[in-house]
């Protein structure tokens, strides 16, 4: 039997007392890695902030390895301190911020890997439907043969590459207009 | 192998939609990039049940809510039909006078002390979930002419995949208000739009005590995961 999946709807601007939040997802600093943070900003098309925003990451941990079933490498470890997973919700000036790790490299099919990289989706009032992206790390040697990366435009490649910050990484989200984030179809 | 195809796009919203005003602002201008699913993307968090107690799918401080109480219940399956244990579902939404526990819902309506406004829930080994709630009200958006959302509940999924990810509302099944609203007119195929109005469903229901509504969800994903009974294989 074939079913056909549930309509999403949009998100609403009245949840943020209803749902959870985690912004750090090293465990209070025990995960393996370089600890970082990831913050950044949501704006709209005029570059004014979009607040109450839901921003989703998810990602491997230092060694390249996902807590997930599907992904069983030994040569990837699970990490018990590393759940991969951060919610966080826009403040007044679309800003978010995350602490995290530099993930590994991830495999892809065919002994090709994948540069280091966060998943990332964005879920709003106004939007009616999750948007999702990736925040790549800049120098990475890798970002020149990602298989995800060169799907993107050449001319919009740069703006998935989070900018390298005292600390950590900044990866700004433009939803609409002049350097608009690339999306990744759904 | 698990398969996540693209969603079929008319039972989806259009990203851009001239009957909701945000979107010109909002919305991407440029066309989505299509690149492959990889390891990334068949993956995403995971929810043990045990990580979320049962009281958490109680909305109504154990029925003393204001309003009419019911029952949301429904089966998380994949476009398999294969039902999806260890999913969280969560949900939140207005109370009986269509007022939200939320500093930015401004209107001039009363709170209920008793409603908590949000729970959660992992679904059982069949994929099953069930909250207790009350009818929430309609209320009018702000700055929107005159436009009222109809009553609904709004849910967010976690399936076993960053690709399954998705938020939902309910609604409720002859409500006038659903055919001008334009988030649920939103989507444009009409079956589409019928499978997020629940279904009332005495066999869930309360009896004498609160009625039973049933909301199946599906997501996104073929021949998924192996599971263990209760909850992702490790
Ligand atoms: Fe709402």
């Amino acid at each position: 039997m074939s079913l056909t999946p549930t309509a999403s709807q949009t998100l609403g601007p009245f949840f943020n007392y209803a749902l959870p939040f985690n912004a750090d997802l090293t465990g209070g600093g025990k995960a393996e890695g370089r600890r970082i943070f990831l913050r950044g900003r949501v704006a709209d098309v005029n570059e004014a902030p979009v607040r109450d925003a839901l921003v989703e990451i998810w990602q491997a941990n230092a060694a390249g390895g996902y807590a997930h079933p599907l992904d069983k490498d030994d040569a990837r470890p699970r990490d018990p301190h590393f759940s991969g997973f951060g919610r966080v919700l826009t403040d007044a000036g679309g800003g978010f911020s995350f602490t995290t790790v530099i993930p590994g490299p991830v495999p892809f099919e065919g002994n090709r890997w994948q540069a280091p990289h966060v998943s990332v989706a964005v879920f709003g009032a106004g939007l009616l439907r999750r948007l999702r992206t990736r925040a790549y790390f800049p120098g990475e040697e890798l970002n020149a043969d990602d298989p995800v990366l060169a799907a993107v435009p050449n001319g919009r490649r740069a703006l998935l590459v989070a900018e390298a910050e005292d600390g950590g990484y900044r990866f700004d989200i433009r939803l609409r207009g002049d350097n608009e984030t690339p999306f990744f179809g759904d | 192998m698990v398969e996540y195809a693209p969603y079929p796009d008319a039972t989806q919203p259009a990203v851009n939609s001239e009957r909701y005003f945000r979107t010109s602002q909002l919305a991407p201008s440029q066309p989505f990039v299509e690149a492959p699913v990889t390891l990334s993307e068949i993956t995403g968090p995971l929810f043990p049940r045990e990580g979320v107690s049962p009281d958490e799918a109680d909305l109504t401080g154990g029925g003393k809510a204001l309003g009419q109480l019911m029952i949301l219940a429904g089966q998380v399956r994949d476009e398999d039909a294969r039902p999806l244990p260890g999913v969280l579902v969560e949900a939140w939404q207005a109370n009986a006078s269509g007022k939200y526990r939320h500093p930015v819902d401004g209107r001039d309506a009363p709170l209920d002390p008793n409603f908590v406004g949000g729970g959660r829930a992992v679904t059982d080994s069949e994929g099953r979930y069930r909250f207790l709630t009350i009818k929430p009200g309609a209320y009018p958006v702000p700055n929107s002419g005159n436009w009222w959302r109809p009553p609904h509940i709004h849910l967010s999924i976690y399936g076993y995949a960053f690709m399954s990810r998705m938020i939902t509302q309910m609604y409720f099944p002859g409500d006038p208000l659903n055919e001008i609203d334009s988030i649920f007119m939103s989507v444009p195929d009409a079956g589409a739009r019928s499978r997020l109005v629940a279904v009332p469903d005495t066999s869930v229901g309360l009896h004498e005590h609160a009625l039973g509504y049933g909301f199946d969800i599906v997501l996104r994903g073929r021949d998924q995961t192996p599971m263990e009974d209760g909850g992702p294989a490790a």
